[in-house]
């Protein structure tokens, strides 16, 4: 099988699993008890934080764990929504943002906000000039994703925390896909809340982390316990933490040398097809665009019936993002960025990890053009 | 991804009467590229008898399967035999299709319904 769909979901790293081990077995305590048992899962609660803090460059104590990014995405909305209500009720978000964010803000939508929902342009870059104008001062929240899942186009983060910093207003940004992939400061970026999601990074699934800047007033989404200090209640999930910190820790150490590796599969990949076959196009931006996405447009061909043409040759890609893939409307990233959606519907995306090798590519480039040129032969549009 | 039956993948793979008739009694396109579906259908009529049937479908997986099937289904028939085709019969011989693909079945029964008005209104002008 040829897995080339890391931004779905990625393998769980040995390491991590070894280090969760310990806390799905006898390690069963729970961290807020007085014993030795329990003090020793809220130690190692603790040092996740501290391995999560690092990789993003934050203070342990602006860390707090989460079911995952959809649920981080979901606090740092309606968190700072709530909490900020006498400020103001407008939120600025772009029109390419994940459904986690998109749909937490139609939810306060309903209820009394009103949201902005910015455009981006054919790189699927949001549009500057249109963000600062949008801004009034009934805007308590700008959420801006880091990098775009399904064509991997990074934002220009550093400007929009500023922008946002000028105009007193906070900043989240949604790094499910640029967390562990990408090097994050976020105090030189100026980030007031990030979400980012473990299973992306080598991790467990189910669990995820928001950071929230010091100072910043928000709401807890859940009632209950004090842990995380009052913001996040319910009983720790203290295998899925420790994995996200130890996965986090990798992700520190490895990132630099993985950016190389994979970015020269990726490059090679995206050269082959664009030369192999005929009438496609590139999605996201050629440039800034994370380095391990390669997004397509197979004209005259229809998305899914190439996956499952693929999968018949045990090669997991996606077309759109895996969310939609059970929706028939074509993906809302590449309307945006003004794709047509009869060449939307024919998107493709390959997004590679750490255990792809150069076979892989070769098979792929091997394999796709192929079954391209089967589907045309069916299709209408091709002569 | 979704699960297909089968016969949906078999004709999927495998599709039957690919193609465009050259010099056809009936055309029929339906589907629309903007929601990720168009079907063209043509037939070849002789003594009111389905004799050949071909399609060109954009589609997914479902969509092809569903227009080889039709195909399949209409070829040898008598235009009243094949008007008689509905969307249930295609879903039915491809063993099932997912709910939220049941729209290909219906383009499917449109699609040979078109051929058929166009033959016949192209016959109807040869009077």
């Amino acid at each position: 099988m040829i897995y080339l769909d890391y931004n779905a979901t990625t393998p769980l790293d040995e390491r991590v699993l070894s280090e969760m081990l310990p806390f799905l077995k006898e390690e069963y305590g729970n961290p807020s008890s007085i014993y030795s048992l329990a003090q020793r899962a809220r130690n190692a609660v603790e040092k996740a934080r501290e391995q999560l803090a690092k990789l993003i460059n934050a203070d342990p104590k602006e860390i707090i764990f989460t079911s995952g990014g959809t649920e981080a995405d979901n606090f740092a909305i309606k968190g700072i929504a709530y909490a900020n209500e006498d400020k103001g009720n407008q939120i600025i978000t772009s029109q390419i943002e994940h459904h986690a964010v998109l749909n937490t803000c139609k939810f306060l939508e309903r209820r009394g906000f009103e949201v902005t929902y910015l455009p981006v342009d054919k790189y699927g870059v949001v549009d500057l000039e249109a963000l600062e104008k949008s801004i009034t001062e009934r805007t308590i929240l700008i959420s801006i994703m880091f990098a775009n899942n399904e064509v991997g186009t990074i934002q220009p983060i550093e400007e929009i925390a500023r922008i946002a910093k000028k105009h007193g207003v906070y900043f989240h940004t949604d790094a499910v896909q640029a967390a562990g992939k990408l090097p994050i400061d976020v105090e030189e970026l100026g980030i007031d809340l990030l979400s980012l999601s473990a299973h992306k990074f080598y991790g467990p699934k189910g669990v995820g982390a928001l950071f929230v800047r010091k100072g910043v007033k928000i709401a807890p989404l859940l009632q209950g316990g004090e842990q995380e200090r009052g913001r996040r209640a319910g009983t720790e999930n203290v295998p899925g933490i420790v994995g996200l910190g130890k996965a986090a820790e990798i992700a520190k150490e490895e990132m630099e040398e993985e950016e190389k590796r994979v970015r020269k599969l990726r490059d090679e990949l995206e050269r082959r097809l664009l030369s192999k076959i005929p009438e496609v196009v590139l999605n996201g931006h050629p440039q800034n665009r994370l380095y391990n996405t390669l997004s397509i447009c197979v004209k005259y061909v229809e998305g899914e019936s190439m996956l499952i043409n693929l999968d018949r040759e045990g090669i997991c890609a996606s077309s759109g993002s895996a969310c939609t893939s059970s929706s028939l409307e074509p993906s809302h990233v590449l309307l945006a960025m003004g794709i047509p959606p009869e060449i939307a519907h024919g998107s493709l995306r390959f997004s590679f990890g750490k255990f792809n090798r150069e076979e892989d590519v070769e098979k792929v480039s091997d394999v796709l053009p192929r079954i391209v040129e089967e589907l045309r032969k069916i299709s209408p549009f091709w002569e | 991804m979704l699960e297909y039956s089968e016969k949906v993948i078999e004709h999927f793979r495998n599709p039957r009467n690919v193609g465009k008739i050259e010099n056809a009694d009936g055309v029929g396109k339906v589907g629309n590229p903007v929601c990720g579906d168009v079907m063209v259908i043509y037939i070849k009529v002789k003594d009111n008898k389905i004799e050949d049937c071909k399609f060109q479908t954009f589609g997914c997986a479902a969509a092809i399967a569903t227009s080889s099937m039709v195909t399949e289904l209409v070829k040898g028939k008598d235009i009243e035999e094949a008007l008689n085709i509905t969307n249930r019969t295609v879903a039915e011989a491809l063993g099932g299709l997912p709910a939220i693909k049941y729209h290909c079945s219906l383009l499917a029964e449109e699609g040979i319904r078109a051929a058929i008005e166009d033959y016949k209104r192209r016959k109807g002008s040869d009077d």
